[in-house]
């Protein structure tokens, strides 16, 4: 099947299968952050935005994402940078396995809802998995940098 | 593994009902389940181009398209109001935003599964199916069918007034619920409804056999009924709870149910 997707911001005119997922369109198309991490649409690391919401792309036909518009990671490095940085610095992580899924999903929420609560951050993350921070780092990470943030924003 | 071999995005309810007459053919709601079966799919129907994706208000119902997201629902502001919040609290813990930006109502409430938060919540409201060919029937009635070969177009629940709680409970977060409550007080005719899934069984309002409730909520017919529930209601056990626990769950959920809705 013939799909047009604007895939980072450039149209990906290919032919496909009927059954290939929109998680193996985007690899296949070279953006390698997006990963699968767990074949039960739970883990949240092959998170994409399709039209700007983020979706898990293990779990949508690509011939649905046929004229809309998809962003990986490997698309939003400029607004991602600040963020992926300060919680670097914060080590908020261990292995980095889930960061692309959890990065994705942080700047969906940031652009929801740019100064989130605790109890914001913890329900809208819930469905990105991350098998050895515990969370923890991570919370504590985007909650300093959401102060620092705000710190800047009043200078 | 998924196998599908063609891909339909249909153009009208009729082209989708005809083709999903044939057996081999489905329709894809969200798919978030469908990808993890074994299933070989000759034509996937796609009903993403109808237009079924939103959520109509007026004074007298909800109109909830089959292709309206989990997500669209659980921040729906009318819809919230109206629940007191409790369409939030139902959604909210289901997975993530990301799973519940593609999983649709119409796909909840087709698979009509025993551990749904979503079919809890509706069926505890006075909410009806609107189904392509039969027309409209009432969700209680369709959550008991088998699967059949029609489609549901809309879910449609009326604006009665109410009080409602919803409450599950999970082992961890995102995973699904060990069992599911949702009471709601019709202010019309001040009769109640506590409906539980996640038994694990499919959601049903619990019958009211012995009319404890009929002559009003007091601190000792909410006692009696949620022992009612307890002893009487069917449970089952499986590797989230024993049938024992669900019991015991079901009686105080129904206990905090009441005393909720009647503040």
């Amino acid at each position: 099947m013939l799909v047009n997707i604007k895939l980072n911001g450039k149209s990906v005119v290919s032919d496909i299968a009927a059954d290939m997922t929109l998680y193996d369109f985007v690899r296949k198309h070279g953006c390698y952050s997006v990963k699968c991490g767990c074949e039960t649409s739970n883990c949240g690391l092959c998170t994409v935005f399709l039209d700007e919401k983020p979706v898990l792309s293990c779990s949508v036909l690509a011939v649905r994402a046929d004229k809309c518009s998809v962003t990986t990671l490997e698309g939003i490095q400029e607004e991602a940078s600040e963020f992926v940085t300060f919680i670097a610095d914060q080590g908020a992580e261990q292995c980095g396995f889930c960061n692309p899924g959890f990065v994705m999903n942080a700047i969906a929420l940031f652009r929801e809802n740019p100064y989130p609560d605790e109890n914001e951050i913890r329900e809208f993350l819930s469905g990105n998995l991350c098998r050895c921070s515990g969370y923890e780092g991570q919370l504590r990470g985007i909650l300093n940098y959401i102060k620092a943030k705000k710190e800047k924003e009043l200078q | 593994m998924l196998n599908i071999q063609n891909y339909i995005k249909v153009e009208s309810l009729d082209e989708a009902y005809e083709l999903n007459q044939k057996k081999n053919n489905k329709i894809i709601g969200g798919m978030m389940w469908m990808r993890m079966g074994d299933s070989r799919i000759n034509t996937a129907i796609d009903l993403s181009g109808l237009g079924l994706d939103k959520i109509e208000e007026n004074d007298d119902e909800f109109r909830i398209g089959c292709m309206v997201t989990l997500r669209q629902l659980e921040v729906h502001d009318g819809f919230n109001q109206y629940t007191g919040g409790c369409v939030k609290e139902a959604l909210r813990h289901i997975v993530g935003v990301q799973f519940r930006n593609l999983a649709t109502v119409g796909g909840s409430i087709f698979g009509r599964y025993g551990f749904s938060d979503v079919l809890t919540l509706l069926i505890g409201l006075d909410s009806y199916v609107e189904l392509y060919k039969e027309g409209i029937v009432r969700l209680e009635d369709y959550a008991g069918r088998s699967y059949d070969n029609d489609i549901i177009v809309n879910i449609i629940v009326k604006k009665r007034p109410v009080h409602m709680f919803y409450e599950a409970v999970r082992i961890t977060e995102t995973d699904l619920p060990v069992l599911t409550c949702a009471g709601v007080k019709f202010a019309d005719t001040g009769l109640c409804n506590i409906c539980i899934g996640a038994r694990p069984g499919k959601a049903v309002i619990v019958k009211d056999t012995y009319d404890i409730l009929s002559s009003g909520i007091s601190e000792e017919s909410i006692e009696k009924f949620a022992d009612f529930v307890e002893k009487n209601l069917p449970t089952q056990g499986n590797m989230r709870g024993s049938a024992g626990y669900r019991s015991h769950l079901a009686g105080v959920l129904t206990k905090r149910a009441l005393i909720n809705i009647n503040k």
